[in-house]
């Protein structure tokens, strides 16, 4: 299949360009791509805020020694929802909005392939969330067994514990959807002449990673519902006098699991692919090693899941293959890197805010990944696992890696979506603040990990009192900084001068072929051979 | 004494650090790398972690230092020209692709080492069933007749009480000390066999280098001799969310001399057995 078919539904929507519903209907009845994705977007900068000032809450609690604030039981519902929020609510919303917002412009689609589902996919969220964060005001508080949600701790919830697993069921179920409606999309709807090979790194990143969504969340749904029948309904999957094993969920967890530690970075890969080209005006290194690479990444992700429990007391054979698959990460994931630093090497380099926040993914991502290799090492694990020195390793990559990415993506395409140039100024105090703060956040973990705090405790010995008060006021600087982020995006819309087609010199890429701010109905007609080459992707 | 740590070289890293200022004896700016430890094991981790780590400082200054000289020699401002042919070189895409995995077996290999030394369970001398409850742990000398729990101490629970008013800078080893310590003899191999009673819980003493699940229903295997002129006592804690007072359950071991250990247990076991025998009959069933 090396040419796609391009179905242009010419229906009364697509004939008339500016034809959109108006008011609250335009929102709740949307099927286009773009509606969808700033939903998408607003909803995860929301949730972004929400569990922001969980951390917050966790973090002044850790100011000092000695319980201030919370009961050890509430602290633990804020560590649980905060994973929660961040991890279903703000990251994974946000890939599928950029998603929406990006893979038809990209691919020279007028739209995703099934606008209803993308509606649907979207408006589960809203109603998972409610139903999640309602259960900070039933009995028993909200869920505090963990976001990895282990048996048997996890079945001693109370009324949070159903609406939990419920929630999450929705979750998967948006998130599933929204996986289709990107497969279908990117191998049904694309232009003539936009071969696979042809695509945006960023469509790629994608591509795979709605496959490990298809994957892996009926896993999560699978193992949660077994949790919901071994309270309700008298099973014993995860209960060892029932004949059962409370290791087995985990083993299911994290099956799920590390799959999912891809989906919220994979799409990041992407994104830095499409913004350090631009900005050193110059294709990028090894585009086909970057694909085959995040493909790697990708399958090894199957087969390392044990690593997130090398103490439960695996056999030598088990902890041996764990460790190797696990190192074998490396690999891809230095290519990578490694193919990022040929991109500027002899470039012509500029540093807008999108540059920077790329630049900065690059080394802090690199460095959540060096903690990452020596988590791999078994014998080294059994000494950080469970501590400050595991939390600060996912953070790493989770915050400057994940979350710059996305918020690179935003600087990005957010002249392309409103046809304005942002305050660039205000971008670069937005990202030297959170560069600053989030290193000072997350570094001192590191020792407070090797030292020996245990990560999820309330409360620590005194000793660790210097490190946790420099992280809180990381912790502080970083969630304020954030604000000028949406301050920055609505005035952007409100004042932002009006900016040309190709909003950035050196982009490539079909979206910035198109007008901005885009057609409603992105690409009307599939652009042509002579359009595909003006676009030069690589 | 414990939670020492080593002045290691990671220290030098401190330098670096602004707010190294001046470190007191008893602060914790200078806690910054895991300890070696007071096991043979142990200090095979710690000479791998530290192999690991300084592995990764040198990938980190090859790869950043490319970056950096990038960064300032490519940029446009100094009127830098792309080179826009520069897109693909098999060869050195081969090479990093290679070198890494070099680089992997190197750590592979004595990390495979330790690992099997630390899955040697033969021949030890003395077992101990180690069983984590919400919140404590108990100890269960299988051969010896002696049984106890282990729980926070007083000082330490009254002042971790919700603003309970003490300062937990004046509470001597706050959070990190207990009731009645675990007792092992220094210079012996010593077994725990390390369940949960309730929900699952994880047992950890940095300085011994093990750390292992406590799973209800299931029983995890684990050894560790103490170097026999390193007696004294160890702290560690609870490691696996184990519900509201997960963080109130530390670890305490008190390794003796072989002798006083000896003269220890004789003298607990036949206290223990007196105090069986006077409660006997009131612990029989009423009814």
């Amino acid at each position: 299949m090396a040419y796609a078919q391009v179905a242009v539904a010419h229906d009364d929507h697509s004939t008339d360009a500016d034809h959109k519903p108006h008011g609250w209907r335009r929102w709740v009845y949307a099927t286009n791509h773009k509606d969808i994705g700033t939903m998408y977007l607003i909803f995860a900068g929301i949730m972004f805020f929400v569990g922001g000032s969980l951390a917050m809450l966790i973090r002044l609690e850790l100011f000092k020694p000695g319980l201030q604030f919370f009961d050890p039981l509430f602290f633990n519902s804020l560590t649980t929802m905060h994973a929660l929020i961040m991890i279903f609510g703000a990251i994974m919303p946000a890939w599928t909005g950029l998603a929406n917002w990006q893979i038809p412009m990209q691919v020279g689609a007028p739209d995703m392939a099934l606008p209803r589902l993308n509606n649907f996919s979207f408006w589960i969220l809203p109603f998972a969330f409610l139903l999640l964060l309602s259960t900070f005001f039933v009995p028993g508080g909200a869920p505090a067994g963990g976001w990895t949600m282990y048996p048997p701790l996890m079945l001693q919830g109370g009324a949070a514990f159903p609406m939990t697993i419920f929630a999450i069921h929705l979750m998967g179920a948006s998130s599933i959807l929204g996986a289709m409606n990107v497969i279908v999309t990117i191998l049904n709807m694309r232009a003539p002449g936009m071969t696979l090979l042809r695509m945006p790194l960023f469509v790629w990143s994608w591509l795979i990673t709605a496959y490990l969504l298809i994957a892996v969340m009926p896993v999560l749904a699978g193992a949660v519902t077994m949790l919901l029948t071994d309270h309700f309904f008298g099973t014993t999957f995860f209960t060892a006098a029932g004949g059962g094993d409370p290791v087995m969920f985990q083993h299911i967890f994290w099956f799920f699991g590390h799959p999912e530690v891809y989906i919220l970075i994979l799409p990041a890969f992407g994104i830095i692919s499409e913004i350090i080209p631009t900005f050193a005006r110059k294709p990028i290194f090894g585009y086909e090693a970057m694909v085959y690479a995040i493909a790697s990444i990708a399958f090894l992700s199957f087969i390392v899941w044990a690593h997130h429990m090398f103490t439960v007391g695996m056999p030598l054979a088990g902890e041996l293959f764990f460790m190797l698959t696990t190192m074998l990460i490396a690999i891809p994931t230095g290519v990578k890197v490694f193919n990022w630093c040929a991109t500027i090497w002899k470039g012509s380099l500029t540093f807008e805010p999108p540059m920077l926040f790329a630049l900065s993914f690059v080394f802090l991502f690199t460095i959540g990944g060096f903690s990452g290799v020596m988590l791999a090492i078994v014998p080294a694990d059994f000494q950080y696992q469970d501590t400050y020195f595991v939390v600060a390793h996912f953070h790493y990559v989770l915050v400057p890696g994940t979350i710059f990415g996305i918020m690179a993506g935003v600087y990005y395409w957010l002249p392309k979506w409103t046809g304005r140039m942002y305050d660039q100024t205000l971008g670069k105090w937005h990202f030297w603040l959170s560069a600053i703060f989030v290193n000072v956040l997350f570094f001192p973990q590191h020792f407070l990990g090797l030292a020996g705090m245990p990560r999820r405790i309330p409360d620590y010995a005194v000793q660790f009192t210097d490190w946790n008060m420099v992280s809180s006021i990381g912790g502080f600087g970083f969630g304020l900084s954030q604000f000028l982020f949406p301050y920055l995006i609505w005035k952007c819309i409100k004042h932002g001068t009006p900016i040309g087609n190709r909003a950035w010199e050196g982009a490539h890429g079909l979206e910035w072929e198109l007008p901005s701010p885009p057609p409603f109905h992105s690409w009307e007609t599939p652009p042509t051979e002579a359009v595909l080459a003006h676009a030069a992707v690589h | 004494m414990m939670m020492r740590y080593a002045h290691s070289k990671l220290a030098a890293a401190a330098a670096l650090l602004p707010l190294a200022a001046p470190v007191r004896a008893d602060s914790g700016w200078g806690l910054l790398n895991m300890t070696p430890g007071v096991t043979d094991i142990s200090r095979k981790i710690y000479a791998l972690h530290m192999e690991v780590f300084w592995i990764c400082v040198a990938i980190g200054v090859v790869v950043f230092g490319w970056m950096i000289w990038s960064l300032v020699a490519f940029r446009k401002s100094k009127g830098a020209v792309a080179d826009t042919s520069l897109v693909h070189n098999t060869k050195v895409e081969i090479l990093w692709t290679a070198i890494p995995v070099f680089i992997l077996i190197a750590m592979a290999v004595p990390a495979a080492r330790t690992l099997v030394d630390i899955e040697d369970t033969r021949n030890t001398e003395l077992t101990i069933k180690v069983t984590g409850f919400q919140w404590g742990w108990n100890y269960d000398y299988l051969d010896n007749g002696v049984n106890y729990f282990s729980r926070l101490d007083r000082a330490s629970d009254a002042a971790r009480q919700l603003l309970s008013g003490i300062d937990p800078t004046t509470v001597p080893n706050y959070l990190l000390s207990v009731d009645h310590p675990l007792i092992v003899p220094a210079g012996v191999k010593i077994r725990l066999l390390i369940t949960g009673a309730d929900v699952i819980h994880s047992w950890w003493v940095p300085a011994f280098g093990l750390k292992k699940d406590a799973i209800p229903g299931f029983i995890n295997e684990l050894w560790f001799r103490v170097d026999p002129d390193k007696t004294g006592l160890y702290r560690g804690q609870c490691v696996e969310l184990c519900g509201r007072d997960h963080g109130f359950m530390p670890i305490v071991v008190d390794v003796r001399s072989k002798e006083d250990f000896g003269t220890w247990l004789k003298t607990t076991a036949a206290e223990q057995k007196q105090a069986a025998a006077a409660t006997a009959p009131a612990a029989t069933p009423a009814g």
